[in-house]
């Protein structure tokens, strides 16, 4: 059995790895929607922008962008961390705190989202 | 015997410490790779938070509209808002680049050199691009 395994590790599994990347994909063509959609509206006003995020298929598309996001950058981030933060206490609280503004981040979309 | 101490001589750097960062001179696919991450930290410390509170005025009510359209209209706003572009368009660059690698395509050293510096050259054009249209250039 490995004695090396520590809790703010990387967990050893190629989930993370591969998570990174599929995220990355759902971002860009998120990036991609996002700016034809954009272009695509005739005059950019409060009226069709609104308009636009009222739609069910744009909230979906959005939350699942968001939910891309915060695991991308949790990934990202923690492998920061994991670079540069040796003490196991410092980078669990460093960790915890990510967390923490990722989700809140999460739900702040959820919010806008939801009043539009 | 003096063919060893010679060599016992040579400077090795297994380690890059902080203070040789400077001097140390990155190949462009090391450039790419330490803005991949700078650029990446900048967008999770700052760029989300900024985006957000921009995406939440654009869309709470038509005089929270105007407040977005003021912050993007000013100066400070639009220089603030083109670090996040530069910050985006290099990690997306620089990110699909990767994702070729992971494939396989491009991994021979001199298409590898040539593909970081396509990631670096379009990033800084795109960003020119995209401050022009900003500033109202065009």
């Amino acid at each position: 059995m490995t004695t090396n395994r520590i809790v703010v590790g990387a967990h050893y599994g190629l989930r993370d790895w591969l998570a990174q990347r599929i995220s990355a994909v759902v971002l860009l063509a998120y990036a991609i929607v996002l700016i034809a959609a954009a272009l695509l509206t005739p005059e950019l006003s409060y009226g069709t922008w609104a308009r636009l995020f009222s739609a069910a298929w744009m909230k979906v598309a959005t939350l699942l962008a968001v939910v891309a996001l915060i695991w991308h950058a949790w990934v990202g981030i923690r492998d920061i961390y994991m670079d540069y933060i040796k003490p196991t206490g410092v980078r669990l609280f460093l960790q915890v705190a990510t967390v923490l503004a990722l989700v809140g981040y999460a739900l702040w979309a959820v919010i806008i989202l939801w009043r539009v | 015997m003096a063919d060893i101490a010679a060599r016992k001589a040579r400077p090795q750097y297994r380690n890059i410490h902080v203070s040789q960062i400077l001097s140390y001179r990155l190949p462009a696919a090391g450039i790419v790779s330490i803005l991949h991450r700078i650029s990446g930290a900048l967008l999770f410390l700052f760029g989300i938070p900024f985006i957000l509170y921009l995406f939440q005025e654009s869309l709470t009510s038509e005089i929270s509209f105007e407040n977005y359209r003021a912050i993007v209209g000013s100066v400070l706003g639009k220089l603030v808002l083109l670090v996040f572009i530069w910050a985006f368009v290099h990690h997306a660059l620089a990110g699909i680049r990767y994702l070729m690698l992971d494939r396989h395509m491009g991994i021979q050293k001199e298409a590898s050199r040539t593909s970081a510096q396509v990631v670096l050259g379009a990033s800084v054009l795109l960003t020119a691009v995209l401050a022009l249209k900003l500033f109202g250039v065009f």
